[in-house]
């Protein structure tokens, strides 16, 4: 048997590896699992309301929100190869909060996350309260930031939109490098030592798919920008939704 | 339309950036399977702390088949909803320009 027809027999035979980026299932001690849970919930009771102002705001938000989901869909299903030779995949998370503001994405994460838990077994249940809180809270939180800061320096829109989003992502994987360090701390060297190991493993292998995920929320974005649907001006902003609401309405008048 | 001209030429750009990222990527990992970073991870807890997961995940695919099936399935229904909105707000568009 060659070399290379044995490397295939043990890729089909290795039991597979669950390629997802978050924390697995069981992998938060209890008391740890509780506590990120309870620190998402009020956020994620904010995101329920600010959603249904959405809603009630202009009905057609409906659909920019299945958008949002979608896109975070395909993007978490897309485990990209990095630089480090290891995956990883990128979230969606700073598009949506580009269009329908921060506060909904922890709604909107989480139904993402909990898709792959139940059909993927990436994640866990026991794990979503942190999962959530990194992705699905602190990623659209700091693209937010992080585009309004960039925005006062004059910079171009889609470079702080592409910034927003690159930090976004890279930020999830900060605070989830953090939470496995509060959990596992290193024995010699405590947090910082175990801090130190699992943002080695997931920071540069990040980067490049950080940067796959600002460059893809751009393109994106741009689209929408040809077709008239939102104005650069208005991203992150709800008034871009009700410029939308009129526009339906003033032609449905003519 | 100069703007929408030029939006298109820069997505080629980026799209064309997209593609390279990975490829390069693939090379520069070298020898490597691309494993999961968070299997990796699991790894290190493993070692280091001597830990043992304490649940395990409610149902996990059978086999690689139908994860990857159910992973396709998650990119092609994101992937459809996603340009299905698109076409709608290019075809409103195309209708308005038309009046």
């Amino acid at each position: 048997m060659t070399k290379k027809n044995l490397y295939v027999l043990l890729l089909v035979l290795l039991p597979t590896q669950a390629y997802s980026m978050h924390i697995m299932e069981g992998y938060l001690p209890l008391q740890w699992s509780v506590i990120w849970s309870l620190a998402f919930v009020p956020f994620f009771l904010l995101g329920l309301r600010s959603m249904k102002r959405l809603v009630a705001l202009a009905p057609e938000k409906r659909m920019v929100l299945a958008m949002v989901v979608a896109f975070a869909f395909v993007l978490s299903s897309l485990k990209l190869p990095s630089v480090t030779g290891s995956s990883s995949h990128a979230t969606g998370m700073g598009f949506g909060a580009a269009l329908v503001g921060p506060a909904s994405m922890s709604v909107v994460g989480t139904i993402v996350l909990v898709f792959q838990v139940f059909l993927l077994a990436h994640g866990g249940l026991t794990t979503l309260g942190a999962n959530a809180f990194a992705m699905a809270f602190v990623g659209p939180i700091v693209t937010y930031l992080v585009y309004r800061g960039m925005k006062k320096t004059g910079v171009s829109l889609r470079v702080a939109l592409f910034l927003g989003a690159f930090l976004g992502n890279l930020s999830t994987y900060l605070v989830t490098s953090i939470q496995l360090a509060l959990a596992h701390p290193d024995e010699a060297s405590g947090f910082m030592g175990a801090f130190g190991k699992f943002i080695g493993v997931f920071g540069i292998t990040q980067i490049p798919v950080a940067i796959v995920e600002g460059l893809l929320t751009v393109v994106v974005v741009n689209i929408l920008v040809s077709n008239d649907f939102i104005k650069e001006n208005d991203l992150f902003s709800i008034k871009g939704l009700r410029l939308f609401k009129s526009k339906v309405s003033a032609h449905g008048t003519k | 339309m100069e703007r929408n001209r030029r939006l298109k030429r820069q997505n080629y750009y980026l799209l064309l950036l997209v593609l390279i990222i990975p490829v390069v990527s693939l090379f520069l990992g070298g020898n490597s399977e691309f494993g999961g970073a968070d299997g990796m991870v699991v790894e290190l807890i493993d070692e280091a702390d001597r830990y043992t997961p304490w649940f395990d995940n409610v149902w996990a695919p059978p086999g690689g088949e139908t994860e990857s099936l159910l992973f396709s399935l998650q990119a092609a229904i994101g992937a459809g909803v996603l340009f299905y909105f698109i076409g709608y707000i290019k075809g409103k568009r195309a209708a308005a320009n038309d009046k």
